[in-house]
């Protein structure tokens, strides 16, 4: 019991401390994902709901592949395809040395593609929730295009996608974990660590499986409150 | 130009000619860890359900506990728990004849899969049930039927309409997810496009491995929807 308090602990013999850090990290990237993802993902679903037939062709291709490869090839391809891309040009502005791709930028732009993937399904659901009229009744009172969308249909349009958007959140905070494949050292990296060098698998996967069910837990919470004040005004009276 | 010369424009025919046969077997590999996970899977989650929805004082609170464990932690995390820790515990495994399956990492990820998709898969099942009228236990129960026959004849055939398309989308979800078991060493698609990427850093050997998973998502799903439809004949259809 000691030697397992001992490697918990912070400190030179403990993980304690890198195990907060890659906590930190996992719900750092997952929370800067989520703006670039969801906003990804409306555009994706206003280009699938729009009359033009090429915007339309985009967003199915879109979804279909970055809802059918596996999110863990999409990383590695990102990552690698960006490296490679990036090292080219690099040498080609005549820069010496090479260049580094920064992992959690590759993990947040693969996961931020994925989730616009998975979202803007969510996205399309809730628009076509909100009733013709809510534009119409924008258009009699003449309110341009973007003021409808910005005034009108966001507001509405937040409350009934959230249950969806929220389900998206919780698959993007498990999903964080492959991004310890390319030595991001979130939370599953510094698991992995701990258990090459103490070789105690079930102490440090067990703890960090804790750390993200508490994550979990907490984003149920969270999202509960912001369901209940979405639909303040819609409260049926007892 | 012969055809070969055509196709070497846009295509490495070198990399596919020396892995291609490697991955088409890895594709393979792919294969058998969903199909044997998510029908098991089916089946355990079957009994979840069941079990949850009994209401006993230790069983359900059990099952929930379970659920959420397998739904709320990443399933890499669940992977290099079952992976490692049985190398953690090798001698009791050994004493009841059981490392000879926990040493090989195809049948670690097998098992995780099968108790994570479990998991899921009992609560759409919970959900389908659920979400069927009181009115149809009741009547079922009027005309004498026992439990066995009020599920196998009554509950079942409704409840699996409503549970197809999640069942779907998770065997989907499965064959995204199974990926993740190349990870611990298991030579499946993307392990064996990891090995070809290693030997050659090539990164089209990612495109084609995303092309292969492609291919076989949107073939489970056309085929599933067909399937559906056909399932669900007798409702109408709009």
């Amino acid at each position: 019991m000691d030697r397992y308090l001992l490697l918990l602990s912070y400190g030179p013999e403990g993980w304690g401390d890198e195990l907060v850090q890659g906590a930190l990290i996992t719900i750092g990237l997952a929370i800067a994902t989520l703006p670039f993802g969801l906003a990804l993902g409306l555009l994706v679903a206003l280009a699938a709901r729009s009359p033009s037939r090429m915007s339309k062709r985009v967003a199915t291709v879109y979804t279909t592949v970055f809802r059918g490869v596996p999110e863990l090839l999409t990383l590695y391809i990102v990552y690698y395809g960006m490296q490679m891309g990036l090292q080219r040009l690099w040498r080609a502005i005549g820069f010496p040395g090479s260049f580094e791709m920064n992992s959690f930028v590759a993990g947040m732009i693969a996961l931020g593609l994925v989730l616009a993937a998975f979202s803007s399904e969510v996205w399309v659901g809730a628009l076509n929730a909100i009733p013709r009229g809510q534009r119409e009744g924008a258009a009699a009172l003449g309110l341009s295009k973007g003021q409808t969308f910005r005034l009108v249909i966001l507001p509405q349009l937040l409350r009934v996608a959230l249950p969806g958007l929220g389900n998206n959140w919780m698959v993007l905070l498990k999903e964080t974990s492959l991004v310890s494949t390319i030595a991001l050292a979130d939370l599953m990296f510094v698991a992995n660590r701990a258990n090459v060098v103490t070789k105690e698998p079930f102490l440090f996967f067990g703890v960090a499986s804790g750390i993200y069910m508490l994550f979990s837990l907490v984003s149920t919470g969270v999202l509960d409150q912001l369901e209940a004040r979405a639909n303040r005004g819609y409260r049926t009276r007892a | 130009m012969s055809l070969t010369d055509i196709l070497g424009l846009f295509l490495n025919l070198d990399v596919l000619e020396r892995y291609g046969w490697r991955m088409l077997n890895g594709l393979g590999v792919t294969i058998e860890l969903v199909a044997i996970s998510v029908p098991l899977g089916l089946v355990l989650g079957f009994g979840l359900a069941l079990a949850r929805m009994s209401g006993k004082p230790v069983l359900s609170p059990l099952v929930r506990g379970y659920s959420s464990f397998f739904r709320g932690t990443p399933l890499l995390c669940q992977l290099f728990l079952v992976y490692y820790g049985a190398g953690q515990i090798r001698e009791p495994l050994e004493a009841v004849g059981l490392w000879g399956f926990f040493r090989e990492a195809f049948f670690c990820a097998a098992f995780t899969f099968t108790l994570n998709t479990a998991a899921y898969q009992g609560e759409i099942l919970r959900g389908a049930i659920q979400s069927l009228p009181r009115g149809q236990k009741e009547a079922a129960a009027a005309l004498g039927l026992g439990w066995y026959r009020t599920m196998r004849h009554v509950i079942m055939p409704q409840a699996m309409a409503v549970a197809l398309r999640p069942l779907g989308n998770e065997l989907i979800l499965m064959i995204k997810a199974s990926s993740i078991a190349s990870l611990v060493t298991v030579f499946d698609l993307m392990g064996a496009t990891r090995f070809a990427f290693a030997r050659t850093f090539d990164l089209q050997v990612y495109l084609y491995a995303a092309v292969m998973y492609l291919v076989l998502v949107e073939t489970i799903r056309r085929v599933w929807d067909v399937f559906e439809r056909r399932l669900t004949r007798h409702l109408t259809h709009a």
